[in-house]
């Protein structure tokens, strides 16, 4: 079984205040010292031997981020973050950058199969299982542990087919022109705030480059887990597909429970050349705080894709259960003649925790498309915004867009708000706009549970109805996780 | 006798926020027994609490049982969830069925009948078997196959409504059905249909409380008793032959013996 989060018995038994990832891993630890100045990104870049030209970038975007100031837009509110106040840079100590399965700390291993991915199995399994099971797709899993990752499995098999699939510090040495080429090409270093401080001190993630013609033969994934305490993590993830290439990418995040905040900020850049498909998906599941609203993971992440060849396509499908805070806004920038931008998401926010997720659909040539599903379901306490932005520029000749936001909303203390952005330039355009509010009434369940369902099955068949056309955009195991992940990020949210 | 239900001075409100103490009183007292293998029908005139009565049964959160007490199968149903009392064995086909959209009716029906069994210790259905079982009962009450493809009661007629119930009914195997008027709106062919799906699952261990309107339901389905239900209480009982003396006669007669 080849899938990132896949111990579904012991997923069931989660509890909003149990989060099962919740532990610690104690390993020993290379820690910067806390604090942001331009010695620690120094210290970064030495640490990774990076080139002069990729230190000089860091403190590029360093210096801009001193101007910037964070976004007061989000309907979210947190207290300031102490920029200070926080490490840089955690590695395990026996680790230093990428190698074989072999060398990596038993202890990290462990860890991994604790979250229910086997880095091991991964590649063992990859030969035998094919066999047995002719619809288990491999995924190949690049693992981000604090700031560094672990372990890229399945490096030979992709090999062949030339791909290249690595963290994104050995891509530094590795592909320094690719590197200098596209990094930042896609999210500027001074877009927004968060994407400034990423820059800067981006520790890892992971790069993928699929060469022309090339159908990427296998799933591609990172995991990430903050471990340690006070760390902020912030990777760096760059995926090109050269012309008439495909790939399809997952991710999937955890943390350790702590009583206070984490912070995460990446940035995530596609670029898709002339005839390609790049389908990117997202199962989001960090610490959301206890039940009380203490704790948790800050999300604040920069996802954009260029399409930037005729044809190409991009599409990103995000499932959102975790974090205490999530500002999202995965983005396609529709340049290539034709070219196609999708945005599935399903955010679901339970206790305390607030979303402002949505996407940006910038059709800058003609004939571009771009498709908006959105999905909210907010319970207990929590707040959800769904903001998009559809831009029609002046040559996006007959481009159109179909935008449907969706909110459920379960209990009486929550709230579900649509922000939609309309801007067209050009008059051949055309946008649609569709938006629906329900709420899983009390005869519905009653319903349901008269036909011998709990309450919790209940509202997890509902919800999972509400949200299917987007899960049926998910890779088919991922689908499968994430209807359960649903379904425990909501237990208790009816009393 | 071995009784499935036995309903003793029941009074229960609905809980209704327009009112001072939220409680709006709708069971006055009621009480009946069914023993095990029986099959009783409750008439009534329109807002005695036919469907009130059924529901507290069923344990809907809207109704507060003040007191009095309910044995299902000697133990205190009220104390109970609704699935408990679901997996315990006891139906309830809605007079009016919800719409559950975006929920496929196979997958629902397979997740209810999957979750009942489990709980009575029995083990789960696959997909495939529990389809080929769905079909086929689906065919026997000319139930469309298509139906099960779609949402929930989403689109239904009144009468492909009521045919959902009973087929989640045959499905689901309970030993005490509620039917709460499933033969209103329904043509004569469709009540025939109706009327064998819930004779199919007679047996000596089956029990049913059939909630009617219409004698000619009685044509198909043949009662042990009849109850008339008015004003939150059982205020006569009889043989079959009572429903051809209420069709003739009204519920005039017998009203007029009750005292508020
Ligand atoms: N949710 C409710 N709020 C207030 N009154 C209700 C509610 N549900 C039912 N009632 C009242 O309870 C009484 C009994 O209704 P019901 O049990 O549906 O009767 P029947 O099924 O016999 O026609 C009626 O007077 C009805 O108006
Ligand atoms: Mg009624």
């Amino acid at each position: 079984m080849n899938k990132p989060v896949q111990n579904q018995a012991l997923l069931k038994q989660l509890k909003i205040d149990a989060y099962k990832w919740g532990f610690e891993t104690d390993i020993e630890m290379d820690i910067l010292p806390k604090g942001l100045n331009e010695d620690i990104i120094r210290s970064i870049s030495a640490r990774k031997s990076e080139p002069n030209w990729m230190l000089e970038w860091r403190l590029k975007s360093y210096r801009l981020w001193l101007t910037m100031e964070p976004p007061q837009w989000g309907k979210v509110a947190h207290p300031e973050i102490d920029y200070q106040d926080l490490h840089y840079y955690a590695a395990p100590k026996k680790i230093k950058g990428p190698k074989s399965l072999d060398e990596v700390d038993p202890e990290l291993l462990k860890t991994y199969a604790k979250l229910g991915i086997s880095l091991r199995e991964q590649e063992i399994l990859a030969g035998v299982e094919k066999t047995e099971n002719k619809d288990v797709v491999p995924v190949a899993i690049d693992a981000v542990f604090d700031s560094v990752s672990i372990a890229t499995t399945f490096k030979v098999t992709l090999a062949k087919a030339g791909v290249v699939f690595c963290s994104i510090s050995e891509a530094i040495q590795n592909y320094p022109e690719m590197i200098q080429k596209y990094l930042g090409s896609v999210v500027p270093q001074g877009d927004n705030y968060y994407a400034a401080l990423n820059s800067a001190v981006f520790t890892d993630g992971s790069f993928v480059y699929i060469p022309k013609g090339v159908k990427c033969p296998m799933e591609l994934s990172t995991y990430f887990r903050i471990n340690a305490k006070n760390t902020g993590q912030f990777e760096r993830t760059l995926i090109i597909a050269d012309d008439r290439a495909t790939v399809s990418y997952l991710e999937g995040c955890t943390a350790p429970q702590r009583d206070e905040n984490q912070l995460h900020a990446a940035v995530v850049e596609l670029v898709a050349m002339e005839d390609t498909f790049i389908k990117y998906s997202t199962v989001q599941n960090w610490y959301p705080g206890d039940k009380d609203g203490n704790g948790g993971i800050y999300n604040f992440v920069t996802k954009r894709g260029a399409c930037r060849g005729a044809r190409s396509r991009i599409s990103w499908t995000q499932v959102e259960t975790g974090s205490a805070i999530t500002w999202k806004y995965p983005s396609c920038i529709l340049q290539g003649e034709s070219s196609i931008g999708e945005f599935y998401s399903v955010a679901v926010t339970n206790g305390h925790q607030q979303a402002d997720t949505g996407t940006k659909m910038i059709h800058i040539g003609a004939n571009t498309r771009s498709t908006i599903l959105a999905k909210t379901i907010s319970a207990g306490n929590s707040d959800s915004t769904y903001r998009g932005l559809v831009r029609m520029l002046p040559n996006a000749r007959n481009s159109r867009n179909f935008t449907e936001c969706d909110s459920l909303l379960i209990g009486n203390h929550c709230g579900a708000h649509t922000v939609p952005y309309i801007e067209s330039k050009n008059s051949t355009a055309k946008i649609e706009h569709e938006a629906t509010t329900s709420k899983i009434s009390e005869e519905q369940l009653f319903y349901c549970q008269q036909r011998g369902l709990t309450k919790e099955a209940a509202i997890g068949l509902i919800v999972n109805g509400f949200c299917k056309d987007v899960l049926k955009e998910l890779p088919m195991e991922f689908a499968v996780e994430a209807q359960q992940l649903l379904q425990i990020s909501l237990e208790g949210s009816v009393g | 006798m071995n009784m499935i239900l036995e309903i003793k001075e029941l009074h229960a409100s609905v809980i209704d926020d327009t009112l001072k103490n939220g409680l709006k009183p709708i069971l006055k007292g009621v009480n009946l027994s069914i023993p095990v293998g029986e099959t009783h029908v409750i008439m009534g005139p329109n807002g005695s609490g036919k469907s009130s009565l059924s529901y507290v049964l069923s344990g809907h959160p809207s109704y507060k049982v003040t007191s009095g007490s309910v044995t299902f199968k000697n133990q205190n149903l009220l104390k109970m969830s609704p699935d408990e009392r679901a997996a315990a064995g006891l139906f309830l086909a809605f007079q009016s069925p919800v719409e559950l959209p975006g929920v496929n009716n196979a997958n629902f029906l397979r997740t209810a009948v999957n979750s009942v069994r489990k709980a009575r210790g029995e083990s789960e259905l696959d997909a495939v078997s529990f389809l080929k079982l769905a079909r086929q009962l689906a065919k026997n009450l000319s139930f469309p196959a298509d139906m099960l493809k779609r949402n929930v009661n989403v689109g239904f007629s009144g009468g492909e409504k009521k045919r959902n119930e009973v087929l989640q009914m045959s499905l689901l195997q309970p030993s005490f059905a509620i039917l709460d008027e499933t033969d209103s709106g329904l043509d004569i062919d469709a009540l025939r249909i109706v009327a064998e799906g819930v004779n199919s699952l007679q047996s000596p261990s089956f029990s049913s409380l059939i909630i009617t309107h219409h004698q000619r339901l009685l044509d198909y389905i043949k009662p042990d008793y009849i109850h008339i239900l008015a004003k939150g209480r059982i205020i006569f009982i009889g043989g079959p032959e009572l429903s051809l003396q209420l069709e003739k006669e009204g519920y005039a007669r017998f009203l007029g013996e009750v005292n508020e």
